[in-house]
């Protein structure tokens, strides 16, 4: 084997390696760090472990919000079929409104409320997040046009 | 009227990318000089009928003229002036009428600079005029912005409120202006592919600068107006949309120090050529993501099905039919040189091997969602966490081997010599994160091993300036976007190990104190903006028992959109951010209240504008050289 081609197995061989430590990072990385969407249904019929992330949407429930003490607030998110009791402390978006359509990330405690850390709602008044829509359309609480 | 000239604008501006591909390509033939000047008219007449189009546009946004469609829908006659302006490329349709200006403007600037015609810049003229005629068909087809409205409306439908501020109304073209850059390179990859490749990373060398400049710009105007704007006080999201122009930026930052090597020594040529058509796939992906509404944001505008399948076969074709000319060609092509493993190509490598590594996790962090959804119908989001774990560190790695490479030789350097001159640096280093160490509580091993790494890349590049004392200004070009790198890692790390931050819900008279500063919320008023009712708080900053200023962070409600958006009040130092922003009412006069005390932030910012300068000095120099290169052919040939 000459130099040249001793050179270009190590080469190889390097990128092989390089290659091969970016794939662990990546699967473990995301295997970590991935968020499933989960609407009030899916946590009613599959029994979600407490504590773990997840993103949680639907529409605010009507006469579900109550404010507590300091930053904390009470409130209810159901797609029309099941309602998951929240908690949240935090500062709200502008455009939080019973009815809307938010997303809230967080985990389920062992009373069965999900505890958020963030709660987005955009800043549209027409917009409704789109894994919102397909939660209403699968609960069949969906109608075009505004719910 | 005015709509009808624009689209015949469009059609004439086709007609002419058309036969500039042509022209261009037939061009690329050792006899055919004639040909290759036709090409060059095409070029300018191209950027002409682009500009009146987009002009024409601008000019329907102006004077409210709601007969077309677009104008309607996306503008409204209480906007002031200049969002009217920017409204023109806050919507689909004239965001991709602003593309093939820039995209028209590249290759006009491409055939400026070509002095005399050859047959390299000839082929990639070909190859801009095919790129260019396939978007034109895209905006004529499915997307076209002079469509009309019939019966015209009273009013328009107004513009995002998100989108209606400076931040936003120069983001676009900006990055713009680095996505579609990175098409000129692309092109002259692909001509040397075609002619041989003697010389294009010279020729395309500016076209890398100029799209690394603006993407940089860009991507540093984006981060800032999410900043100040959606009021969380962080500066990136890891949003899918920013992660669309980041990985460009990684690319071309790869492809700048590749194509150097190329050029210097002739060291990686095919892999240049590669990396060159790897940065413009990547801007074409990153539109992709961005305009389909595959991802939820302000950027989606287009959830039309068409327009996301035909922007998908453009890719396809293009980044196709680039990598299968590479597969063609690329065996013909000389072999890269040879060089010793300790010298300045190794370091190149290794950058460019940490470069694509990160990017390889960014761009598996935003696809993968949008696979699995395709997949299995699982919805998913892949948090920050995950960027943290795989690209910072690498990034990181890549940081530690940037002040290393200006001190080695090309073909063959002395690493002992280059080490023993880096000795300031390092101890610079180790000040910093004594420092760190010593005064800042609590202690964070990260924040003092980031600014060790920040006090090691600025300390090598005045260690690089000195050392190149009396040498051309284009010399320090690197080590100023080295340093830049240095200062937005500084900004970085006190903007996130340091931040200290506050979510209260405030009565009027109420008083807090938040890091040094002491606040005392006076309550909110209404006040009337041109196109919008804010709610306005006056939070007073206390110095003892004396206002020493007021601070007024809004909630707007954009009574023509329905939409509302925060407006962020920031105080700054230079080194340090007080940043509030107003939330809910909660009853009783009381509001939520978000107060960030973000330490060294503008330094994100600053280090990026360095950054800049460093690509622009660099620039600089080069047309210095090529207009004295011109000059003395001039001379000699008289």
């Amino acid at each position: 084997m000459n130099a040249k081609k001793k050179r270009r197995l190590a080469f190889a061989a390097a990128l092989v390696a390089v290659g091969a430590v970016l794939a662990v990072i990546v699967v473990y990385g995301l295997g970590q760090n991935t968020m499933y969407f989960r609407s009030p249904t899916d946590i009613a019929e599959h029994r979600i472990q407490p504590g773990v992330s997840i993103r949680l949407g639907g529409l605010v429930q009507q006469g579900s919000v109550a404010h507590g003490k300091g930053a904390e607030v009470r409130f209810a998110i159901t797609d029309g079929k099941s309602t998951v009791p929240v908690n949240f402390s935090g500062v709200l978006p502008a455009l939080f409104r019973e009815g809307q359509g938010v997303v809230t990330t967080g985990a389920l405690n062992e009373t069965g409320t999900f505890v958020a850390n963030e709660v987005l709602a955009k800043h549209d008044e027409k917009y409704m997040p789109p894994e919102v829509v397909d939660s209403l359309k699968r609960s069949g609480r969906w109608k075009e046009g505004g719910v | 009227m005015t709509g009808e000239l624009g689209q015949i604008a469009v059609c004439f501006a086709l007609a002419l990318s058309l036969v500039m591909s042509g022209a261009g390509l037939w061009g690329a033939r050792a006899d055919q000089a004639a040909s290759r000047s036709i090409a060059n008219g095409a070029a300018m007449g191209m950027l002409v009928f682009t500009a009146l189009a987009f002009g024409v546009l601008t000019y329907a946004f102006i004077v409210s003229d709601f007969s077309v469609a677009l104008v309607s829908s996306h503008s409204h006659t209480t906007k002031p002036l200049i969002y009217k302006i920017s409204g023109v490329w806050g919507n689909h349709e004239g965001s991709m009428l602003l593309w093939v200006l820039v995209l028209a403007i590249y290759a006009a600037l491409v055939a400026a600079l070509q002095r005399g015609g050859d047959r390299l810049t000839s082929a990639a003229l070909g190859v801009q005029g095919l790129m260019a005629a396939a978007f034109f068909l895209f905006l004529l087809f499915t997307s076209n912005p002079f469509a009309r409205l019939d019966p015209m409306p009273f009013e328009g439908n107004g513009l995002t409120p998100l989108l209606q501020d400076i931040g936003l109304a120069l983001h676009p073209p900006m990055l713009y202006a680095g996505y579609v850059g990175l098409s000129a390179s692309f092109s002259y990859a692909a001509a040397a592919l075609m002619v041989g490749e003697e010389g294009w990373a010279r020729a395309a060398r500016p076209f890398m600068l100029i799209a690394w400049i603006a993407l940089t710009a860009g991507i540093a105007l984006g981060s800032w107006w999410a900043y100040y704007e959606l009021g969380w006080g962080g500066f990136w999201f890891w949003d899918p949309v920013e992660n669309a122009s980041l990985m460009p930026w990684l690319i071309a930052t790869a492809l700048l120090h590749s194509a150097l090597a190329t050029e210097r020594s002739g060291a990686f040529r095919t892999w240049t050529l590669l990396l060159a058509i790897g940065g413009f796939s990547m801007s074409l992906i990153g539109t992709f993501l961005v305009r389909s509404g595959l991802t939820s944001s302000v950027h989606a505008f287009a959830s039309d099905p068409t327009r996301g399948f035909f922007i998908m076969v453009l890719i396809a074709l293009a980044i196709g039919g680039a990598l299968a000319l590479f597969a063609w060609r690329a065996p013909t092509l000389k072999g890269g040189a040879a060089f010793e493993p300790v010298s300045r190509e190794t370091t190149l490598l290794l950058n460019n091997v940490f470069l694509i590594a990160s990017c390889a996790c960014v761009f598996v962090g935003t696809l993968y969602p949008l696979v699995l959804e395709a997949f299995n119908g699982t919805k998913i989001s892949v948090g920050p966490p995950y960027y943290m774990l795989t690209f910072s560190p690498i990034f990181f790695a890549l940081l530690l081997l940037v002040p290393l490479g200006p001190k080695l030789g090309w073909k063959r350097g002395d690493l002992k010599a280059a080490w023993r001159s880096l000795y300031p640096a390092l101890g610079l280093a180790a000040v910093a994160a004594i420092a760190v160490l010593a005064l800042i509580t609590p202690r964070g091993l990260t924040a003092a091993l980031a600014f060790a790494v920040a006090g090691w890349l600025i300390g090598a590049s005045i260690l690089d300036v000195r050392s190149r004392k009396g040498a051309r200004a284009s010399a320090f070009a690197a080590a100023l976007a080295h340093a830049g790198l240095g200062v937005t890692l500084l900004g970085v790390t006190g903007a996130t190990a340091w931040r200290s931050e506050a979510l209260t819900v405030m009565a009027p008279g109420e008083i807090i104190t938040v890091g040094p500063y002491r606040l005392r919320f006076d309550g909110v008023t209404e006040v009337k903006g041109p196109n919008y009712v804010a709610d306005q708080a006056r939070i007073a900053l206390m110095d003892g028992d004396r206002v020493k200023t007021m601070l007024r962070p809004e909630q707007r409600f954009y009574t023509a959109e329905g939409q509302s958006v925060a407006d962020t009040a920031i105080r700054t130092t230079g080194l340090r951010d007080l940043y509030l922003a107003l939330g809910d009412n909660r009853g009783n006069g009381r509001y939520a209240i978000r107060v960030y005390v973000s330490p060294l932030a503008p330094l994100i910012w600053l280090g990026a504008l360095v950054m800049a300068l460093g690509g622009m000095l660099s620039l600089w120099g080069r047309v210095r050289v090529g207009a004295r290169a011109s000059a003395s052919e001039t001379v000699a040939a008289e």
